[in-house]
């Protein structure tokens, strides 16, 4: 192979960039003449998918529809979490008193109070009377307002103007967004005027203090929004979420279901609205409370509206146990550690061989040596990981999807986000580690400090060890925030959840945790090319 | 410190005699040197690891690295009023995680390191039995380890009792100042240190099989750090049990608790005892390759 080396840079000396395609194509030579390297590689990639499928396969759930069925498992317990228009998962629980109105409108309500009820952690329910047990309290995203929703079916577009427990005014549709209107709690010295108008599909929602001044809070374009739709208010309540972010564990939250009830009066529908108020109970009682814990009173000009339940998108974890596919794909890090100790070998191999002093006196460019180098590290590895992963997503998926375990559907751009980014992410790492090869040039030191910086911050931001804050910032600054690229969810605010890295929530966006990668590796590229070039070979 | 041994020098003149016809030449020797020859090869690994520059420097890291995470682990956490759930001592000692790595390297280094130069087979023509050439690998590369080690955790301990305090782990929330004199801790203090040679000595077991130093290195780091991961997307799961008590890593450190015992999957000493069946079946099986191999 240095025969190949020696005359195909001779032959290019002049030649510009046919050198480096030349030196690229003796180094991938190399590569793929040295057994041990391709079986590791080889090994990384099914190490990854084995892990993949154990993962999948792990949890066996069973569950029983009532106490005198049989157990099921598998498939037939799966929840069945209806879908929002953005094809992502969700729930859509509330209790909603409502009138048809056709064409364009606008419902402007006063709220006077909200109030709640929750389950603490570890009570029963009993049938007879939901109540009891139940100690008096609002969630931070109890939600009760005034909405316009396609139809009454579970997971159908909506917009909404609501008060909540701890949030203010919200303006909220589509389940995925949120917007913040005014602050602070409701009460009878301090009500809150909401307004929600529709013209075509546009809704937009106002808030007000004194039901006079009018601010706008944001526009809803819900396109495909059929001419009647379902307006009304509503009421509704999350479980009962204590998120212990103190501990050094993950967070964990215990939860019991909860009931909001709200005060309106005022209510005004403006358009063609039919006939009389209508309650009904949307999306069945979720958290265990009978359905006759819901339900609304009309008395004088007044309503007033009980639900529990919510109207948002469902997140990993928790109460709905929902997976997402960046869980089957952690076999990764086997891969990535695969991927750093042939990367490193690409280069000191040759240091401890002395084929290095062959290579450079083939090639005294000892740049593009190095530029080579990664180069044929990185797209090896970046096809090996994408092979791996485009294995692992289907194939896990569909096992789990088989043994009762919920995965969060994504769209398939995010699913590809998900699996190149995971391959991109040990291509990366690759190119870290031919850099982290150079400059110490001794194999040991440098497959422990590739290995050492990106798996152990990961461990340390993950499992627990460190307190969250610590934990969050190791995911920031360190090389393991590029594992950021295999989250398919986001985590959403108006959802009270504990989103944790090991839950497949990081704390930078998915391309800046990458980013961050990037960084470390074209610096530690520049610093061996540095030292390459000072330094004798 | 012991002189240069006169083992190397006394056996290389009869290496070129005995050289290549390995197992007759083997077995002349050894009953000829009788038990003196662990002695011997005691002596000669010391005094090759003794004259290594990077051994102190990788001593010197083990120590600091180990330190150095436990301060900003300790630093990190905070007690406010009303309590909290976390274990001072195992918190003090999170250097660990990144001191095995140091202690992995010395492991692997002190028979790859043989291997990559060349010199096993001098080493090799000198000791024909070569397990007891890799049983003094084993002890002096154990020594060494315990004695960094022993220096790491006391650093580190001592670090995590000058920081904790500061931080609101006081008498008055139930956080006594950490002391070698509390059971728990002394349990928690000893283990880590055992830990740490027993990371090196699955490191030379496995080393020994696989001889080249970066996918040895690569193994044990990738069946030590491993184990948290895999053990955490696979919560709830029959699996997760038995990653938790029976990989090296997980069931390791289980040593380190020394609070809340009852929600550990592995007691502290069983899970040191797995670990130690590790470095115990890695050493075994490095051993019987050694002796089917060629060098």
């Amino acid at each position: 192979m240095s025969t190949t080396t020696i005359m195909a840079a001779r032959e290019a000396v002049s030649a510009g960039h046919g050198l480096l395609r030349r030196l690229v194509r003796s180094e991938w030579i190399k590569f793929r003449t040295v057994r041990g390297w391709v079986i590791g590689m080889v090994a990384g990639v099914l190490v990854t998918i084995i892990w993949g499928l154990l993962v999948a396969n792990g949890s066996n759930v069973g569950c029983q529809a009532g106490p005198n069925s049989p157990v099921e498992s598998g498939a037939a317990c799966l929840p069945r979490f209806p879908l929002g228009p953005g094809g992502e998962a969700v729930t859509d629980s509330f209790y909603f008193v409502h009138q048809t109105l056709t064409g364009d409108g606008s419902i402007t309500v006063r709220v006077t109070s909200l109030t709640g009820l929750y389950l603490p952690p570890g009570s029963g329910i009993s049938a007879s009377d939901p109540e009891a047990g139940m100690r008096p309290g609002v969630q931070p995203w109890s939600k009760a307002g005034i909405i316009i929703k396609a139809s009454a079916r579970p997971g159908s577009a909506y917009a909404a103007m609501m008060i909540t427990g701890g949030h203010g005014v919200r303006m909220q549709y589509d389940y995925t967004h949120d917007t913040a209107g005014l602050p602070g709690a409701v009460s009878a010295r301090s009500p809150r005027w909401l307004r929600l108008t529709r013209s075509g599909d546009t809704l937009t929602g106002y808030d007000s203090a004194d039901g006079t001044h009018w601010t706008k809070i944001g526009t809803a374009d819900l396109a495909g929004l059929p001419s009647t739709v379902q307006a009304g208010l509503f009421a509704t309540s999350p479980d009962y979420v204590q998120v212990v972010s103190q501990s050094l564990g993950n967070g964990s939250s215990a939860g019991g279901s909860s009931l909001a009830t709200a005060s309106f009066d005022d209510v005004r529908l403006s358009g063609t609205p039919l006939g009389t108020w209508h309650g009904s109970v949307i999306g069945g009682s979720s958290g265990g409370l009978p359905a006759s814990a819901s339900g609304f009173r009309q008395a004088g000009g007044g309503l007033t509206v009980t639900g529990t339940g919510d109207i948002a998108p469902v997140v990993a974890g928790g109460a709905s146990g929902a997976s997402t596919i960046g869980q089957f794909l952690t076999g990764a890090f086997a891969g990535l550690i695969a991927a750093v100790v042939v990367a490193v070998m690409l280069i000191t191999a040759e240091y401890r061989r002395g084929l290095i002093r062959v290579t450079m006196a083939a090639s005294p460019r000892r740049g593009r040596v190095l530029a080579a180098k990664a180069i044929v590290a990185c797209a090896v590895t970046f096809v090996a990981g994408l092979a791996a992963a485009a294995v692992v997503v289907p194939l896990a998926g569909r096992l789990a999807h088989n043994k009762g375990t919920y995965v969060l559907p994504v769209s398939g751009l995010t699913d590809m986000r998900v699996i190149v980014g995971t391959a991109a992410v040990l291509a990366v790492a690759a190119v870290l580690a031919v850099a982290a090869g150079t400059m110490l040039r001794r194999s040991a030191a440098a497959v422990t400090s590739g290995i050492v910086l990106i798996v152990l911050p990961y461990i340390f931001g993950t499992t627990g060890i460190l307190p969250a804050g610590a934990a969050q910032w190791l995911l920031r600054v360190t090389p393991a925030a590029a594992f950021a690229m295999q989250q398919s969810v986001p985590a959403y605010p108006q959802v009270t959840a504990s989103y944790t890295p090991a839950g497949g929530y990081f704390p930078l966006a998915p391309w800046a945790g990458f980013a961050v990668l990037c960084g470390y590796a074209v610096l530690a590229l520049a610093v061996a090319w540095y030292l390459l070039r000072r330094r004798d070979a | 410190m012991p002189r240069t041994g006169d083992a190397p020098a006394s056996t290389a003149p009869r290496a070129p005699q005995t050289a290549l016809a390995r197992k007759p030449s083997g077995e002349r020797n050894g009953q000829r040197a009788g038990s003196s020859s662990l002695c011997e090869a005691l002596h000669a690994e010391w005094t090759k690891l003794r004259t290594l520059p990077g051994t102190f420097w990788l001593l010197a890291a083990l120590v600091v690295t180990t330190v150095a995470v436990s301060a900003a682990a300790t630093a990190a956490v905070t007690c406010p009023h009303g309590g909290c759930s976390v274990d001072p001592a195992r918190t003090s000692l999170t250097g660990i995680y990144l001191g095995q790595a140091v202690a992995v390297i010395l492991g692997v280094l002190v028979i790859s390191g043989e291997y990559s130069t060349g010199m096993i087979r001098a080493t090799f023509t000198a000791m024909p039995r070569r397990t007891k050439v890799l049983a003094a690998k084993a002890a002096i590369i154990g020594g060494l380890a315990l004695a960094a080690g022993a220096i790491a955790v006391a650093g580190s301990l001592l670090a995590g009792r000058v920081l904790l305090t500061g931080h609101g782990f006081t008498s008055a929330h139930g956080y006594p100042a950490l002391t070698l004199g509390d059971g728990p801790v002394l349990r928690a203090a000893v283990g880590s240190v055992l830990y740490l040679a027993l990371t090196a000595l699955l490191s030379l077991g496995i080393a020994t099989i696989i001889r080249d130093p970066a996918p040895a290195i690569g193994t044990v780091l990738g069946l030590l750090y491993l184990d948290p991961i895999i053990a955490a997307v696979l919560h709830g799961a029959h699996w997760h049990n038995v990653i938790e008590r029976y990989a090296p890593m997980t069931a390791g450190l289980a040593i380190q608790a020394t609070t809340n015992l009852s929600s550990l999957p592995i007691s502290p000493w069983a899970g040191l005892g797995v670990l130690a069946a590790w470095a115990a079946g890695a050493l075994l099986a490095g051993g019987l390759v050694l002796r089917l191999r060629d060098a």
